[in-house]
């Protein structure tokens, strides 16, 4: 199992009049939590929409699992989670989640499990709409999580939570990297850099780094992770 | 296609529906209404025996279109349909469930208002009353069927309530129901020889004309679902998988 969950090879995205990924290539190692950071606008969502295979592409190949991105047989190894949260706000949780388990066929515990994960157990029975912001990311969250897909593409699913929670949902990333599931995880919080095994950088579509939090800190000589990442763009003005 | 996950879509669909009371009111009540006053604004004219059968195929149509366009609006805009699309979810399944749920309340839909314009408003069609509620089901599929097609051409909610007056408007005004088809400029009437709510007036007259001609309604509804499946396979050809 040594190649990679994800392989991306001279991706090229055009969104608009705007080329978004000019060429990318990157690769996503497996059972890891592997953390894609960098400023707004630069392509997190866009490279994210590709890997899942929603996103029409130029030119490039993204490989998923040993399969072409999007392929029908993916479809229920990978879960996403999109940036603004996507579950039915006019059905309760446990709803939702039994619409998604029912189109991975996964088990009616694993639906219980998931509303655990992400602690909304009180909330269980509450109509989406009727929750927080940060509850109804979570509901989005946990209806990614049933079914226990091999490779999960989150976009943005700790913005807006405490930080007790997030702190929760971190660990409950890697206990699911321990057990072998591939974590993609967008962020623009820096300190949650520091949480991942591994940084993708990526500014204007390029990736400017690729390496575990040490290896950044080490290489630029920072204190911290928004420190480190300062350098490297300053280091590199944008194009 | 996967009957599995068309039935828990169609079960989905139905559980939204059914959180939202006042929409499943508004469904059943307006066309009710709707009749009612027809049949007293006409009241002692036999015009509401002529148009009342064929308003009780239209108005379900109208309704299924409009509400079938903006619920599938909101799942594009809300972020739901791409996630479903990354699911084993097929764009069928999708389709289909929609056409279940959306048919399922059709048919309550047609029992309640044809059973209000038969028994409450007095409408006496010469031919069996059976034959109305089974044309105005299919009426209201079809309705849901140019929804679903037409959703796929609206960005937004205001672009997909404008597709009421471009697609259902100039059907209305085609159908045979202000003007009789063959007394129309001719090339009108070759016009609304290929629009379908053409054929679903035609069926209703027939019911509320002629006691034998169920031979010929049936004929008129196979169009009229002819038309309903055409619109759903063109949906799925619209429907995309992956956008830019
Ligand atoms: N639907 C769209 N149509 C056209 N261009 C788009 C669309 N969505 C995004 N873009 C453009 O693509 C670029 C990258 O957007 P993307 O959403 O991938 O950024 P991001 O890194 O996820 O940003 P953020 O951190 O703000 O979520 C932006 O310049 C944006 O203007
Ligand atoms: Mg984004």
């Amino acid at each position: 199992m040594d190649e990679p969950a994800v392989l991306v090879q001279d991706l090229c995205v055009v969104r608009g009049s705007r080329t978004v990924l000019p060429g990318l290539t990157v690769a996503v190692p497996r059972g890891q939590v592997v953390g894609l950071l960098g400023p707004s606008g630069g392509g997190k969502s866009t490279l994210l929409r590709a890997i899942v295979g929603v996103q029409i592409i130029e030119s490039g190949t993204v490989t998923v699992l040993g399969e072409p991105a999007g392929s029908a047989g993916l479809r229920s190894r990978v879960g996403y989670v999109t940036q603004s949260p996507s579950v039915f706000a006019d059905l309760t949780v446990t709803q939702n989640l039994r619409y998604f388990a029912s189109l991975v066929g996964a088990s009616s515990a694993s639906i219980a499990e998931a509303i655990t994960a992400v602690d909304l157990t009180s909330h269980a029975d509450t109509r989406v709409g009727e929750l927080s912001g940060g509850q109804h990311s979570r509901a989005s969250l946990a209806a990614a999580l049933v079914g226990s897909p091999e490779l999960l593409v989150l976009d943005e699913p700790t913005v807006g939570l405490d930080p007790v929670l997030r702190r929760d949902l971190w660990e409950l990333f890697h206990r699911l990297a321990d057990a072998g599931t591939t974590l993609l995880v967008s962020s623009h919080v820096m300190d949650e850099a520091t949480r991942c095994d591994r940084l993708l950088l990526l500014r204007e579509g390029v990736i400017l780094a690729d390496d575990t939090p040490d290896g950044l800190l080490r290489r630029t000589g920072a204190a911290d992770a928004e420190q480190a990442f300062l350098t490297l763009i300053e280091a590199e003005p944008a194009a | 296609m996967k009957p599995r996950l068309t039935l828990a879509t169609a079960g989905r669909v139905l559980r939204q529906v059914r959180a939202d009371p006042r929409t499943i009111a508004l469904l059943i009540v307006v066309p009710c209404v709707l009749i009612g006053l027809l049949a007293w604004v006409f009241s002692g004219t036999p015009v509401f025996d002529a148009i009342g059968a064929p308003l009780l195929g239209i108005f379900p149509f109208v309704v299924m279109f409009l509400v079938t366009s903006v619920a599938t609006l909101r799942e594009r805009t809300s972020g739901t349909l791409e996630r479903l699309l990354t699911t084993p979810l097929g764009k069928a399944d999708f389709l289909l469930g929609y056409a279940l749920a959306f048919g399922a309340l059709a048919i309550v839909q047609a029992l309640v208002a044809t059973g209000f314009a038969v028994w409450v408003c007095g409408l006496d069609p010469v031919g069996p009353t059976g034959l109305l509620v089974l044309v105005a089901v299919v009426d209201a599929l079809l309705g849901t069927a140019f929804g679903l097609f037409v959703s796929a051409f609206a960005r937004t909610e205001f672009q997909a309530v404008q597709f009421m007056p471009a697609f259902v408007l100039p059907q209305f005004l085609l159908c045979g129901l202000l003007v009789a088809r063959d007394e129309m400029p001719t090339v009108l009437h070759w016009i609304s020889n290929v629009l379908p709510l053409s054929y679903a007036v035609d069926a209703m007259t027939l019911v509320s004309t002629s006691a034998d001609a169920t031979g010929q309604v049936l004929g008129k509804v196979g169009i009229v679902l002819a038309f309903a499946i055409g619109a759903l396979l063109l949906g799925s050809l619209t429907l995309r998988r992956r956008t830019a």
